[in-house]
């Protein structure tokens, strides 16, 4: 009835819905004081109070939630690595995103439309094979399929682009995209509703460590004491982690990305090419969303560049002509903390009480909740490092034992 | 495209080069620990600032120094490492070294 909807409209009883509780004050000490209200922040913090009943929790970011690199990848969700490590740690996270919107009753528009890698040399087929049995050994959905299987997978594709003909395929049934946004929202809304504080617009200037222990974080909005802290920064992780004397293996490179303007839906799976070096994926809007490798030196900077531009394109387009005359809508960047084996760092610092969740290159959103669960898990119970983000440890390094993923993430995502 | 002042082939579009890293101090390989030496090929400090980094010119195979601002992408100078180095590194394990055992 218009009528009502009109006295509806001008009722001063309006039921505003408020996702998140207005802003407040900063207490002065907290249990656990996340930083950084990006995706993995924000699912710590959750998981904390949820599974641990830990809520004097305050989640600090400097700009606005999700304002980093949780709004800048390109949503893919998989979990076909190489490496046992890897693949058993993804294989839980794909687990947890496909209940996220009925746990959240927050629609996260999770796709399950499965992502395909092509081989375009006999040394990849030979990846793909391992690949796909690791894979299987841990639960994922994963097949080798030949030239006619990605024909009928996806008639757009051309086969033979120029110099390296298609010769096999990897199909991750699993592979999926979702929506990044609203999966910090959807945290930060059960989080909040759980008794965690997010506070928005606060920036850690500095940390203060006292005789090898974290006691203090000092914000644009005063100095919070805490029992211990997280860091969740991507893209910053280098610096947040020299603020307590930490160095890291860490270099952090821009990472660009571009959309079209929308077609009709025609491409249903992720498909991705790392001889290319380029991944390809329709939104569920109709956009073509064209990502690559990370540029070819270090920045702090997400500006974009026409080489990066022209030598992404090509490959695109080799991949999916008709895509010439297509017209890109926007463009944009994030900053990726590249590390020499291309798996992240988790777990104990050098300072006591301060717990790192740093190094997310390329491979961070996919890894949102279960990086979330073992934050928690590795917060909640003091220190002691679940099993499944043990290989994952800073101090690998220094004993020479790398989880090395480079050949199932470079370009790939 | 960006350009890179190379100090021996002058102003050339930088896809001609190729990063090599921070310029960090190398401990002495005969006697440092493992962990010394780790932190030095693993760790970088990764500033957000004015960084002085290695970078090679391809087709030439020259390397040289670049101070760069890692935030503005801005190139301040490039020289040549004689500037820095005036003598060869010498990688030579002296005889009396003994064998690390891991």
């Amino acid at each position: 009835m218009p009528y009502n909807l009109l006295k509806y409209g001008l009722s001063s009883d309006y039921p505003i819905e408020a996702d998140l509780p207005p802003p407040r004050e900063l207490k002065s000490s907290y249990d656990v004081v996340i930083i950084g209200g990006g995706g993995h922040g924000l699912a710590t913090a959750y998981y904390l109070a949820k599974y641990h009943g830990v809520t004097n929790v305050a989640v600090l970011e400097k700009s606005y939630l999700g304002s980093g690199n949780t709004a800048r990848n390109t949503a893919v969700i998989r979990s076909n690595y190489l490496t046992s490590e890897g693949v058993r740690f993804y294989a839980e996270s794909v687990k947890l995103f496909q209940n996220l919107s009925n746990e959240f009753d927050f629609n996260i528009m999770y796709s399950e439309r499965g992502q395909l890698t092509l081989a375009h040399t006999d040394a990849t087929v030979r990846a793909f094979r391992q690949r796909a049995e690791v894979n299987k050994h841990f639960g994922g959905r994963t097949e080798m399929i030949d030239r006619q299987q990605i024909r009928e997978l996806v008639p757009s594709l051309n086969l033979d682009p120029g110099h390296l003909p298609v010769i096999a395929g990897l199909w991750h049934i699993d592979g999926a995209t979702a929506r990044h946004d609203a999966v910090a929202w959807g945290y930060a809304k059960q989080a909040a509703k759980l008794g965690v504080e997010i506070h928005q617009l606060t920036e850690v200037e500095d940390l203060q460590v006292e005789h090898g222990k974290i006691v203090a974080v000092k914000t644009n909005r005063g100095t919070v004491k805490c029992g211990c802290a997280v860091q969740a920064v991507a893209g910053h992780s280098s610096l947040m982690m020299a603020k307590a004397g930490i160095k890291a293996p860490i270099h952090s490179y821009p990472l660009q990305a571009m959309v079209t303007q929308p077609f009709k839906p025609f491409l249903d799976p992720l498909v991705s090419s790392s001889a290319l070096h380029c991944y390809v994926q329709q939104t569920s809007r109709g956009e073509m969303v064209f990502g690559g490798g990370s540029d070819p030196y270090p920045l702090y900077n997400t500006r974009s560049t026409l080489e990066l531009k022209e030598s992404l394109l090509a490959h695109a387009i080799e991949m999916f002509p008709f895509l010439a005359n297509a017209r890109l809508m926007r463009q944009w960047a994030g900053i990726t903390d590249m590390t020499p084996d291309y798996s992240p760092i988790m777990g104990l610092s050098p300072v006591e009480n301060y717990y790192l969740d740093a190094g997310w290159g390329t491979w961070g959103f996919k890894a949102t909740p279960i990086c979330g669960k073992t934050m928690a898990e590795l917060v909640a119970s003091g220190g002691k490092t679940p099993d499944l983000i043990k290989p994952f440890a800073l101090d690998r390094f220094s004993t020479f034992q790398q989880v090395n993923e480079m050949g199932a993430t470079a370009a790939s995502h | 495209m960006k350009i890179m002042p190379c100090p021996l082939n002058g102003p050339r579009n930088i896809s001609e080069f190729t990063y090599g890293g921070e310029l960090k101090a190398m401990p002495d390989p005969s006697h440092c620990s493992d962990a010394e030496w780790a932190a030095y090929v693993f760790n970088s400090d990764n500033l957000a600032g004015v960084v002085t980094e290695w970078w090679m010119h391809n087709a030439s195979s020259y390397w040289f120094l670049a101070e760069r601002h890692t935030v503005s992408d801005e190139i301040i100078r490039t020289f040549d490492p004689q500037e820095l180095f005036k003598q060869r590194v010498d990688f030579a394990v002296p005889a009396k070294v003994e064998e690390a055992t891991v």
